[in-house]
């Protein structure tokens, strides 16, 4: 499952462009190799990113895998709904299960990401 | 060899299974020349008879002092029926509980120790042990720095010597300072301000002199830093927790649980904290679950802090910790109940108390301090080391004066008494003093 | 089968232990203690009869499965079979009523006892300096970096050095020490053999290098051949070489890790010298260490001065003290029992029983299972469950209801699907037989009906326990209000 309209980076985040800002989330493909997830650990509002850092750690029982900012900004918004519910990230992992919101700081950065195409490609789907 | 049975026919069996000529040729892909080096230790193999008698021998070589002696470790009376349950081999012969379904022994007792550390130290979650509280002290400092940040730890001169170059050792290599607190004419803790960049406050109670200190209205002055307590676990018999007055982290030394001397180890690090630090704790833990048929269960959880996943991110590299003494501490725990950890404590202070009052009435030896103190106590004299060796010749151990010196008292010794002590060792004590 | 914590059991008015009285009364000893630091409320602890405490226990124990219950062949834990001697030794009142600050005319016995096996394990590892210090492998980890630190602390070259080499197939405890220490840890990928690539090892030493971090043999139970020169490239740079003896099993009296140019080697003595694993602890992990960092050791030393035994405080340069006395001491007089029990001959006994029991089973279970760096291995060798289409945790939770415990699984994480297996020198053949049986078994299984292995352990005391629900909604500890009201 692999939505057309978002974009992709080669280590499993969605990116969706909003006005100014970009929704950030792991795609169905991460969340199923990283099986139920029990704990998100959240930035805080505020919070200035440069792509690639680590923004949010989404553990499973046995991993902690790194979510990197696809790219830079400022981040908004945190999806603190996941904190009581976790297992959203595997149910909805394009809807619900969104995690950050960034206010997008160089809009070139995005220039630099995968679309649904070759997002699927690596997968290989 | 009585613990390999491979028979000459089981070997050649299973060599020939392999492929391999001979024995040696399962070990050709050491580098030759590391095999040549080889140089034999020179050591005939001997058989059980020969080795018990070569043990018991040293053991034999070492004197057994009546223990007056303290400084974080205890003489206090185990229970038989700690050593004999414990004793049990599907204990002591496992290992980490990986696999839980044939592991529900050592998960169950874990929750069971998880529950009473927390009920002893006023905490909301314990970890499963550490290796001792000296290093319990050193992995909470650096947990605190995880949270809070910042640079520098508070250190009070009356802290446990020995805990105190543990935490030496840690905090140089993590790149902590250590700023040192003084105490007063009671032998209590004086903290005046905090610095900037302050990680935590270290607080042990009751301190390295014995004596109680006062833990009321501490946290409240830290604001953000962590309020550290390091405990001695009997006293919590009978004095307020340390998570009555906000304590982040409580640590201890939990040898005094049913656990021997032993000449200092194995030992058992007491570690908790509160329920929102709980993922940022080191160490094992034990949850509660139910199983696919929906009876209760016991797993390790929050696996995700500790280095077998986390690696270099873990909360720390603790891997193999102190298991079948946290069990005993259990055990412990379980017999004596509540009002035996009472009783325990009060035997201890009531004892601690009479000695106290006899020593300071002979001329020339007065209590170091004034302040309460649970069943240890520093004694001032003129010549300590010299009431040191008197003491020893009976075959009394106190706890030397170089000890006491390094938390910034000199002219002193320091007197543990637990529930074991009797009238005729207080006699043989004051007589060594006198004489 | 229902388990339930001793604190569901029991009753007010029960207790397991009596106590004297004290000699006044209550009222007038409390004064002792400030009134706002007395107790309010006694801690909630069980109160049970001594004989429902056994039975509790008891029942306990018999839910767990120990060395002295069956195969046990958690790879990279050599849970070999633990001496019962040992145990009766470390209890010795002459051991276990020493308080560890006794003079030191009055400990000679102990003194001699540490000082013996510290010059056995010197010799072991053919290295000139040991501390008995550190209680656990990790912690000799730890100590091992702090020593790497110190190194060149006095050298003038900390602010320069400050990463440490880990192979791809490492412990989780290396990565984690050299980080406790403030060390950038850097991956150094493995070859098609499963050993060290050295041109990968070449492209990222240099003057920033403090040293490497080896296994050996690795994790995968594969020596490492290149070994020597392992060592040699990282000693040009001006590194150090620590080596993780978890695995000394495989090479036990046969050759040392002071030959292959180790300066660092950690002995774990629960593992390769039986002492036992307690369950998870206490084990003891000593270090020894090559001349270039004998001015560092950890204080005190146990030093021999004639025939007298002395505690040592005389290193300028120490890194300190990493244990509050002199370590693990109990566990250190059952590792010096079995070593004088095997002597050198039962040193080389040990490990080519359990280099012959590894390859014997490593034969044997390649017919079925995919050993992805097949060859001679050492003590334990690592297969892998993806040819047969099943989760190692699947075949792992199998082999519970065969009788067996399960391998190491999921690690080291460069294969998928790993079961990595030690059954050490201390199993009969006959046992072999059975374990590779079962394997067999469990593979047919696999193929002709999955359920039951997706389903397994169906013999346990328990089945499949929800570790998500455990991770989500964390249970730590009882709560009062949820055992028998009427308890306290």
């Amino acid at each position: 499952m692999v939505p057309q309209d978002l974009l992709y980076t080669e280590s499993h985040e969605w990116v969706k462009v909003e006005d100014g800002t970009v929704r950030v989330g792991v795609t169905d493909y991460a969340q199923k190799k990283l099986g139920d997830v029990v704990y998100v650990e959240l930035p805080e509002v505020g919070k200035k990113v440069k792509m690639g850092d680590v923004i949010v750690t989404v553990e499973s029982v046995k991993a902690a895998e790194s979510v990197y900012a696809p790219i830079s900004g400022e981040v908004t918004e945190v999806n603190q709904e996941l904190v009581s519910a976790p297992g959203t990230i595997n149910q909805d992992p394009y809807g619900k299960g969104w995690l950050v919101v960034l206010k997008v700081e160089d809009r070139g950065e995005l220039d630099k990401l995968l679309d649904s195409t070759a997002y699927r490609k690596l997968i290989g789907e | 060899m009585e613990y390999i049975p491979h028979t000459p026919a089981d070997i050649e069996e299973m060599l020939r299974a392999i492929g391999v000529e001979d024995v040696e040729g399962l070990f050709s892909d050491i580098p030759e020349e590391v095999r040549r080096r080889y140089e034999p230790l020179g050591l005939g193999p001997s058989s059980e008879l020969e080795v018990r008698e070569k043990i018991e021998r040293l053991a034999a070589k070492n004197r057994r002092l009546t223990p007056f002696i303290g400084l974080g470790l205890y003489d206090h009376y185990i229970p038989a029926v700690v050593n004999e349950v414990t004793a049990r081999s599907e204990f002591y012969t496992a290992y980490t509980p990986y696999q839980a379904e044939i592991s529900q022994g050592t998960l169950t007792w874990m929750f069971e120790y998880q529950t009473m550390i927390c009920e002893l130290t006023g905490m909301e979650v314990a970890n499963a042990s550490m290796y001792d509280g000296g290093t319990a002290l050193a992995e909470a400092v650096l947990m605190a720095r995880r949270i809070v940040g910042g640079s520098k730890v508070l250190v009070p001169k009356s802290l446990n010597p020995l805990h105190r170059r543990i935490l030496d050792t840690y905090a140089h290599g993590a790149g902590i300072e250590i700023v040192n607190l003084p105490f007063d004419r009671e032998g209590k803790l004086v903290f005046e301000d905090v610095p900037k960049e302050t990680i935590a406050l270290v607080i042990q109670q009751p301190n390295g002199f014995g004596i109680i200190e006062d833990l009321a209205g501490l946290k409240e002055r830290l604001g953000r830093a962590f309020l550290i307590v390091s405990v001695y676990p009997i006293p919590l018999g009978i004095l307020e927790p340390p998570g009555s007055f906000g304590a982040d982290i409580v640590v201890g030394e939990g040898q005094p649980l049913g656990n021997p001397l032993s000449f200092g180890g194995p030992l058992l690090g007491i570690f908790a904290t509160r329920k929102e630090y709980v993922r940022m704790m080191p160490g094992r833990v034990s949850g509660r679950t139910v199983d696919a048929e929906g009876r209760e269960g016991y797993v390790m959880t929050l696996q995700t802090r500790e280095q077998h996943i986390r690696r270099e991110r873990a909360t720390s590299n603790i891997c193999t910790n102190s298991a079948l003494y946290a069990l005993r501490a259990t055990v412990y725990l379980a017999a004596v109940g509540p009002e035996g950890l009472r009783q325990v404590a009060l035997l201890c202070l009531e004892k601690a108390h009479r000695l106290a009052e006899e020593i300071t009435k002979i001329p020339g030896y007065e209590p170091a301090f004034e302040g309460p103190f649970f069943n240890e106590f520093a004694v001032r004299c003129p010549e300590p080391r010299d009431a040191f060796e008197r003491l020893y010749k009976r075959g009394i151990a106190v706890t030397p004066p170089e000890y006491v010196e390094e938390m910034g008292l000199p002219g002193a010794f320091l007197v543990a008494v637990t529930e074991k002590r009797t009238e005729e060792e207080f006699e043989k004590f004051l007589d060594a003093l006198k004489g | 089968m229902r388990i339930v914590t001793i604190y569901r059991k029991g009753k007010k008015g029960r207790r397991a232990t009596s106590w004297p009285n004290t000699e006044q009364p209550v009222e007038s000893l409390l004064p002792h203690i400030p009134k706002e630091l007395r107790r309010k409320e006694l801690p909630w602890l069980p109160r049970v009869s001594q004989g429902e405490l056994v039975r509790h226990y008891t029942e306990l124990s018999r839910m767990n499965y120990g060395v002295d219950t069956g195969l046990y062949p958690l790879g990279s834990c050599t849970m070999k079979y633990n001496p019962k001697l040992h145990e009766e030794l470390a209890r010795l009142p002459g051991f276990t009523e020493l308080h560890p600050l006794f003079p030191e005319d009055s400990v000679q016995g102990v003194l001699e006892l540490l000082w013996w096996l510290g010059e056995l394990l010197k010799g072991i590892a053919g290295m000139p300096g040991v501390t008995l210090q550190p209680a656990a492998g990790a912690h000799g980890e730890l100590t091992g970096m702090l020593l790497i630190k110190r190194y060149f602390e006095d050298k003038g070259e900390l602010e320069q050095r400050k990463k440490i080499l880990l192979p791809d197939s490492a412990h989780g405890t290396n990565p984690a020490s050299a980080a406790m220490v403030g060390f950038e840890v850097v991956s150094v990928p493995s070859n098609e053999r499963g050993t060290v690539d050295l041109r990968a090892l070449e492209e990222r030493l240099g003057e920033d290098v403090a040293g490497i971090m080896v296994t050996v043999p690795n994790t995968l139970g594969i020596f490492e051949r290149d070994i020597l020169h392992v060592t040699e490239m990282v000693h040009e740079i001006g590194g150090l070489c620590y080596f993780d003896g978890a695995n000394l099993n495989a090479f036990l009296g046969r050759a040392r890790p002071g030959d292959m140019g180790a300066d660092i080697f950690h002995f774990n003595l629960h593992k390769t010298f039986s002492t036992p694993h307690g369950g998870g602890g206490p084990g003891a992990g000593p270090l020894s260490v090559s001349n270039r960092l004998l001015p560092y050791l950890p204080v005190p030393q146990v030093v021999r001065d004639g025939s007298r035994f002395t505690l040592s405080y005389d290193l300028p340069k120490s890194i300190g003290r990493i244990h509050p006395f002199y370590g693990n001491v109990l566990v250190m007089v059952k590792a010096l029992a079995y070593i004088l029990t095997l002597g050198d001959v039962g040193l080389r006994e040990v490990s080519a029983g359990a280099v012959l029991a590894a390859n014997y089973l490593r034969v044997k279970l390649r017919e079925v299972y995919e050993v992805p760096y097949d060859g001679l291995c050492k003590h334990e060798f690592v297969a892998s469950t993806r040819g047969l289409g099943v989760r190692a945790r699947d075949v792992a939770k199998r082999l519970i209801d065969y009788g067996f415990h399960p391998p190491t699984v999921y690690f080291p994480l460069i294969v998928e699907e790993a079961l990595m297996i030690e059954p050490t020198e201390t199993e009969t053949k006959e046992m072999l037989d059975a374990f590779v049986e079962a394997m067999w078994g469990i593979a047919r299984e696999a193929k002709e009906a999955a359920e039951v292995l997706a389903e397994a352990p169906h013999t346990a005391p328990v089945c499949r326990l929800d570790e998500v629900r455990a991770a989500r909604e964390p249970v730590l500890r009882e709560e009062r209000g949820e055992c028998d009201p009427s308890y306290l």
